[in-house]
């Protein structure tokens, strides 16, 4: 990187303003966010327990083991596989849901479309903790409302919460539900950045709406998809809130996520060194799909 | 012909928006509805979507025996603390970013950026001994310093700011006006827009956050709303009204700021979503 020469243009008294205007800020985050980073790394290789936290000369430093367990820890897989099935569910129908509302929501037919985009948009600034309750009662499998209106399609009611395969499903949709309406917004900014003469063009030469979709609207929605998947997987990487109100993980593990297993590790068995090295691992998975969509963007580009 | 076509189109369009909007609305609803439900009703046979007869006393009862008036106090400093101090460190950092000359701005900025992507899953354990060796585990000022001040909080009031024309900061410079007497009396009052936004950002994070205040409040009548109301949900698992109550108390403030400041807050999701 090429040194700036704006910076060293300042006077003096520009120059110290600045130092007194950012230190505040980046002393916060040196102190409460660099400071546990590394210290972070540091405690993935110890083994950190109950007792080092009472006494810290009971601290062992174990170099990788605390890797090389979780690589062997069947329950550890499981929680990467189950991570991973949230993602694989919830980046379509998150995708899907907040594309076709958006196109709704976008095309000229449409009506009060200020009040449907704060209707999709309401349940992004709700409480997870709050919402996860009221899903949970909505999932009961006698008297939820969901399996009431499955009901009326004639559908069987469905052990939302109480079956492994299920309760998979239960916790995506929730987390679906709660943020489409986020991705249903930079859509909408999106779709109204295409100039209108390419469609009017399009219809000059007698494309009908269908062509118009797959030919301009999404091609050129492409980079906003692309931003939203990540957005939406690194969301989905994290999900905390939903399994740990919902189903505390069961049943059988099927909904513990990396994030809940690193929670109970660290703050409920106290074994905060593994839990340290679960952290580390979810955040090399995030940088590894970051960087996935980013080699993809460079790659369209040329 | 066409504009049958064309009317028959308009239907299905807003017929299909109509029915997502009830999808997405309806567990709010039915929230609402239900936290106003006789004891009992919400879990009987047939389902019922609307109350026999509307009823307060859950309400009542979370604020008299369960105090969680008490929480939601807490819930409401807390966001509201951290929200002004966040909003004060940021701007401050993010006019400096943007507008003011000094060595390694542009790298410092780039190392910033790139925190970015580090989830918050990575440093909340060493956080929270960090937090217990200060002697702040069960205080606000635990939960606290966390929110001090935030790289997207920066980064967004830096976007901002370098909207400012320099002919202004340089008027005031003639003036005499000190370098922070202009970010006070000059700045700070233009980047209103942008605080609005960046703080009804930072008051919903808060209110709504959840695994830093489970971790750091250890005393129920330290809890915030989100923390206090998990708790309650484990014991009174049976209580489906009362439990939507809480969920009303909890969710409803968000989402009033969220109506009120609408405009705002989208905007900052516009810019936030706007790759360099």
């Amino acid at each position: 990187m090429t040194p700036d020469p704006e910076e060293t243009r300042g006077s003096r008294a520009e120059r110290r303003a600045a130092w007194t205007l950012v230190s505040p800020a980046l002393g916060a985050i040196a102190i409460f966010f660099a400071l546990p980073l590394i210290a972070a790394l540091l405690l993935s290789l110890t083994d950190f327990d109950i007792y080092a936290l009472a006494d810290i000369h009971n601290l062992r430093v174990v170099g990788a083991a605390n890797y090389l367990r979780l690589l062997r820890d069947p329950l550890f897989w499981k929680v990467v596989r189950n991570t991973l099935v949230f993602v694989a569910l919830g980046v379509p129908l998150t995708l899907g849901a907040a594309l076709g509302g958006a196109l709704l929501v976008n095309s000229k037919l449409a009506r009060m479309r200020g009040f449907f985009r704060t209707v999709f948009y309401a349940p992004v600034v709700t409480t997870l903790v709050a919402v996860a309750v009221v899903f949970r009662y909505l999932y009961h499998p006698r008297y939820g409302l969901i399996n009431h209106l499955l009901g009326l399609f004639g559908l069987p009611p469905v052990d939302w919460l109480g079956d492994p395969a299920w309760a998979t499903v239960a916790i995506t949709l929730l987390a679906v539900w709660r943020s489409f309406g986020y991705a249903l917004i930079i859509y909408v900014v999106g779709l109204q950045a295409i100039p209108e003469s390419l469609y009017e063009a399009a219809q000059l030469d007698g494309a009908g709406v269908w062509r118009q979709l797959r030919d301009i609207t999404l091609p050129l929605l492409l980079p906003t998809t692309f931003f939203v998947a990540v957005i939406t997987t690194v969301g989905l990487f994290q999900i905390f809130a939903e399994p740990y109100v919902m189903t505390r993980g069961g049943p059988l593990y099927a909904t513990t996520s990396i994030t809940l297993l690193m929670y109970e590790q660290g703050f409920r068995w106290w074994n905060l060194g593994p839990a340290a090295a679960i952290a580390f691992v979810l955040f090399l998975l995030i940088i590894a799909v970051t960087g996935l969509q980013a080699a993809l963007r460079r790659w369209r580009r040329t | 012909m066409p504009v049958n076509r064309k009317r028959l189109a308009a239907i299905a369009v807003n017929g299909a928006l109509l029915l997502l909007a009830v999808l997405t609305a309806l567990p709010l609803l039915w929230m609402l509805s239900a936290s106003l439900m006789p004891t009992g009703e919400a879990m009987s046979l047939p389902a019922r979507l609307l109350p026999s007869r509307p009823t307060l006393e859950h309400y009542a009862a979370l604020f008299s025996r369960l105090d969680i008036g008490r929480n939601f106090l807490n819930s409401l400093i807390l966001a509201t603390m951290i929200t002004a101090v966040s909003l004060l460190c940021n701007s401050m950092a993010g006019y400096a970013f943007a507008k003011l000359r000094f060595r390694g701005r542009g790298r410092l900025f780039a190392i910033l950026l790139a925190t970015l992507i580090v989830p918050p899953q990575v440093t909340v354990l060493p956080l929270f001994l960090e937090v217990r060796s200060l002697g702040l585990i069960n205080s606000f000022g635990g939960v606290l310093v966390a929110g001090l001040a935030t790289v997207f909080g920066i980064f967004l009031i830096r976007q901002f700011a370098a909207g400012i024309p320099d002919e202004l900061l340089d008027a005031a410079r003639l003036d005499g006006a000190s370098e922070l007497r202009i970010f006070w009396t000059v700045v700070l009052p233009l980047m209103r827009p942008i605080l609005i936004t960046l703080g009804v950002f930072t008051f919903l994070g808060a209110w709504n956050d959840f695994m830093w205040p489970l971790t750091v409040l250890t005393d129920a009548s330290k809890y915030t709303l989100p923390v206090a109301l998990a708790n309650l949900s484990g014991e009174h698992v049976q209580d489906t009204e009362l439990m939507m109550a809480g969920a009303v108390i909890t969710v409803l403030p968000g989402l009033l700021v969220f109506l009120a400041l609408q405009k705002h807050y989208v905007e900052g999701i516009v810019m936030g979503s706007v790759k360099e």
